[in-house]
């Protein structure tokens, strides 16, 4: 990696710049089966809506039960996260964002909506 | 035809009929031309080109980072002077010498001034220079990274600077809360120039948390765990994860405001469903991070100037780290303190005022630490040591009304009155300004090789800090007396008026304060030779940057360091000490290795020179040039992409030959 220049001691846990084909960035199969578990899981529900197979709100929960999994395949296959001890940096910088976006989006709709109640009503 | 080469610029743009504007833009303009011109006859374009300019060396762009922050110190500055003079004789049938559509510009240019382009640049030019010595790295992670940032961080300087003379600044206060800020309030381009300076230099900003939080994960010496780490890094570390996380909400929100200006959305207007509420919830879930992000680092830099002023390992560093990483967190739940009164309501008020006031815990935890480390100290008054203690008299007393600010039934009677402004100068001066000259001072002859003159450190800090009481104490009275954020005028029978002199004053000796920190860094470049540091380590410190020369050389460590404590360079003199002792224990001299570095390239400038371009464009509206300069920043990243001629090899002679120079150095 050309910007990973300053090349550490030996010995050093980081040292050497981590080269393209280094176990944390994946294998060709791996992205081939991350690639076909996400088409999977988008025809699923397409399927699901397309012949009304389950009543309207079962049809709703189905879609946002596939729509996380379908995260969750994104994030293990292609962003390569694992409980493995060297993705754990990338595991709780992941945590903590999701942490974050909750507290900003929750934080967010909780205020909004008290406001609106509050000072809109009459709007 | 005329317009779609110019857009809305022509000479009306420029601001004759109002002298004050013309008086300053003048002085800029001349000041610059006076510098060409000095730059021109010293024969210099090429050595600043070659060694500054295109510089990927992290020190040299730490130090540039900090000249032109302390230039705009001096134009924020000047704003405040205006301000403060305004308020002292606009009273009763005086209107002062600023017309209001002049000083809503000054007080919106001060503020995003002293934040975006004063502090937020120092904080980033100190990062820059200690925090990969700390560290043990020879640069940051993505050295050419560095440079885009500093010059998208000029360019939004500069932007700022132009509103002077062409166009105008918003009027609209330092976060452009709409519907004020939208095009039906703000027709003119003075909300566009704040848009596009804070967007480009925003996205500097951010490339420089992910730079630094990279550098800091990933290029740690060997034996340096996290919990080694010196405080200034781990506070970097907190500072760059809140940049990471916080400075995409500004983006987006700014973005959105802009929509609504450019193309006629309506997130933030008054009609079609706009909500101007949602501007303020997402403008401040950036903004309070920020004061964080400004206010951490600065705890770092007492804590380096604690323990090593007081000769002393410093008190409870754990305890400062999980501090610190609470502060962290806790700055992500509670901006809605900022706006009480927008009719949230008593519960949504009441659990964010709580989680105010428990934000105050660590940084308690943080005082005493500091106190703790002192007691039983050695403690050496230099001019750090006395920023240091000014600062936790000063900080406490702002954190103390603080506070009282975060009852939102006390908030409902001082919000937007000069109470509030009296808070956060307290926090902001005596924290973040303090701090940060403290940091100045203290790493400045590791910097430069330099140290600064002591006595007019002394006396700046003094100017400083009475300054900084007369200044705001009154202003803490007026806002009890009624007297809110951003007037002009007031009426002579509010009895206002003393308060408002005796403020003027203070300005003048925190103006006195400054002129000593002027006259003390240029004396002591101009008579260098008796200020020389030829040792490397001038305070006795303890962290891994006095363990290498000063300046140090462009590769930092000719070897890597190993560390073995959170205090090597200290162990490593204790250990000197003992192996005169038993002489049998000192270190053969290892050999030196080629070492690996980045080469010095000039696409940071031309990103930087066409960001400019761009944002200069869309503020007039030249869309030709829009096009053009951004397919031009386009071809500059793909130019560097292709680049694989980026990096060498210093060889082992010419790092004999620098490590011979800095061994003379020593012994001379």
């Amino acid at each position: 990696m050309a910007n990973n220049h300053n090349t550490q001691a030996a010995g050093h846990a980081y040292a050497n710049n981590h080269s393209h084909s280094g176990k944390s960035h994946g294998s060709l199969i791996s992205y081939i089966v991350g690639f076909i578990l996400s088409i999977v899981l988008t025809l699923i529900p397409y399927y699901l809506v397309v012949n009304h197979v389950l009543p309207t709100e079962m049809g709703y929960i189905a879609i946002a039960v596939l729509a996380v999994l379908q995260l969750l395949v994104q994030l293990i296959f292609f962003l390569h996260l694992s409980l493995a001890p060297e993705g754990r940096n990338t595991l709780l910088s992941f945590i903590f964002t999701v942490i974050v976006l909750f507290i900003l989006v929750a934080g967010t709709l909780w205020i909004m909506y008290n406001m609106n109640v509050n000072m809109m009503e009459h709007m | 035809m005329i317009e779609h080469i110019l857009g809305k610029l022509d000479l009306s743009a420029i601001p004759f009929d109002e002298p004050p504007a013309m008086i300053a833009g003048g002085g800029m303009v001349v000041g610059a031309i006076a510098v060409v011109i000095l730059i021109t006859y010293l024969r210099k374009w090429k050595w600043l080109w070659t060694e500054w300019l295109t510089s990927v060396d992290h020190k040299k762009i730490g130090i540039m980072y900090i000249l032109v922050a302390l230039v705009m110190l001096l134009r924020g500055f000047a704003d405040a002077m205006l301000m403060r003079a305004q308020q002292a004789v606009s009273v009763g049938s005086a209107h002062g010498f600023l017309p209001p559509s002049h000083y809503d510009q000054i007080f919106t240019a001060h503020g995003v001034i002293m934040i975006f382009f004063m502090a937020m640049p120092i904080m980033v030019g100190l990062m820059n220079i200690v925090v990969p010595l700390q560290i043990g790295a020879r640069d940051v992670a993505f050295p050419f990274l560095n440079s885009v940032s500093f010059w998208l961080f000029v360019v939004g300087v500069i932007l700022v600077m132009l509103s002077l003379i062409v166009g105008e600044f918003g009027r609209t206060g330092w976060l452009a809360y709409p519907p004020l800020s939208e095009t039906q309030f703000s027709p003119g381009v003075g909300v566009d120039y704040y848009l596009w300076s804070l967007q480009i230099s925003g996205i500097g900003t951010l490339l420089t948390g992910v730079n630094f939080f990279v550098t800091i994960i990933k290029m740690r010496c060997p034996g340096m765990t996290l919990m080694r780490m010196p405080i200034f890094t781990w506070t970097a570390l907190c500072t760059n994860i809140l940049i990471i996380i916080a400075f995409p909400i500004l983006t987006v929100t700014l973005g959105m405001l802009a929509l609504d200006r450019y193309l006629d959305f309506h997130f933030f207007s008054n009609s079609f469903g706009g909500n101007q509420m949602l501007y303020v919830n997402l403008i401040w879930a950036w903004g309070h991070p920020e004061v964080y992000i400004l206010v951490l680092p600065a705890f770092g830099i007492f804590s380096e100037v604690v323990s090593t002023y007081c000769q002393k390992r410093l008190f409870g560093y754990t305890t400062m780290v999980y501090a610190t990483a609470c502060i962290t967190i806790l700055s992500f739940i509670v901006w809605l303190h900022h706006f009480f009164t927008m009719g949230a309501g008593a519960n949504v008020n009441a659990f964010f005022g709580i989680a105010t006031m428990v934000i105050s815990i660590p940084t308690g935890v943080k005082i005493f630490n500091w106190l703790f480390t002192m007691y039983r100290g050695r403690v050496h008054f230099t001019a750090p040591m006395y920023w240091t203690l000014g600062f936790i008299v000063t900080f406490s007393i702002g954190g103390m009304t603080g506070v009282l600010l975060a009852v939102p039934g006390a908030d409902f009677l001082l919000h937007n009155s000069l109470f509030l402004i009296a808070h956060f100068h307290n926090v902001i001066i005596g924290g973040v300004v303090f701090g940060y000259i403290a940091g100045i001072t203290y790493w400045f002859p590791k910097a430069t090789g330099i140290k600064l003159n002591e006595a007019l450190g002394k006396a700046s800090f003094w100017c400083w800090l009475v300054g900084f009481y007369f200044a705001f104490i009154p202003l803490y009275i007026l806002g009890f007396m009624g007297a809110t954020r951003r007037l002009s005028h007031y009426d002579a029978a509010t009895g206002w008026h003393p308060y408002f002199v005796i403020a003027l004053v203070g300005a003048l000796i925190i103006f006195a304060g400054i002129g000593f920190m002027v006259l003390q860094i240029g004396t002591s470049i101009l008579w260098r030779k008796k200020n020389m540091d030829t040792t490397g380590d001038p305070w006795n410190g303890r962290t891994l940057e006095w363990d290498t020369a000063s300046p140090p050389p462009f590769y930092n460590f000719a070897h890597i360091p190993h560390v073995h404590s959170v205090e090597p360079h200290w162990d490593h003199k204790q250990a000197l000490l003992n192996a005169e002792k038993h002489p049998a224990r000192v270190e053969s001299k290892r050999a030196y290795e080629p070492i690996h570095m980045p080469k010095n390239t000039g696409v940071g400038v031309m990103i930087g020179i066409f960001g400019f371009f761009l944002g200069f464009a869309l503020i007039w509206d030249i869309w030709w040039l829009v096009i053009a300069s951004g397919l031009a920043i386009f071809a500059s990243v793909a130019y560097r992409s292709f680049d694989y001629d980026i990096d060498y090899y210093v060889t082992v002679e010419e790092i004999e030959k620098i490590e011979n120079e800095i061994s003379n150095r020593k012994r001379a």
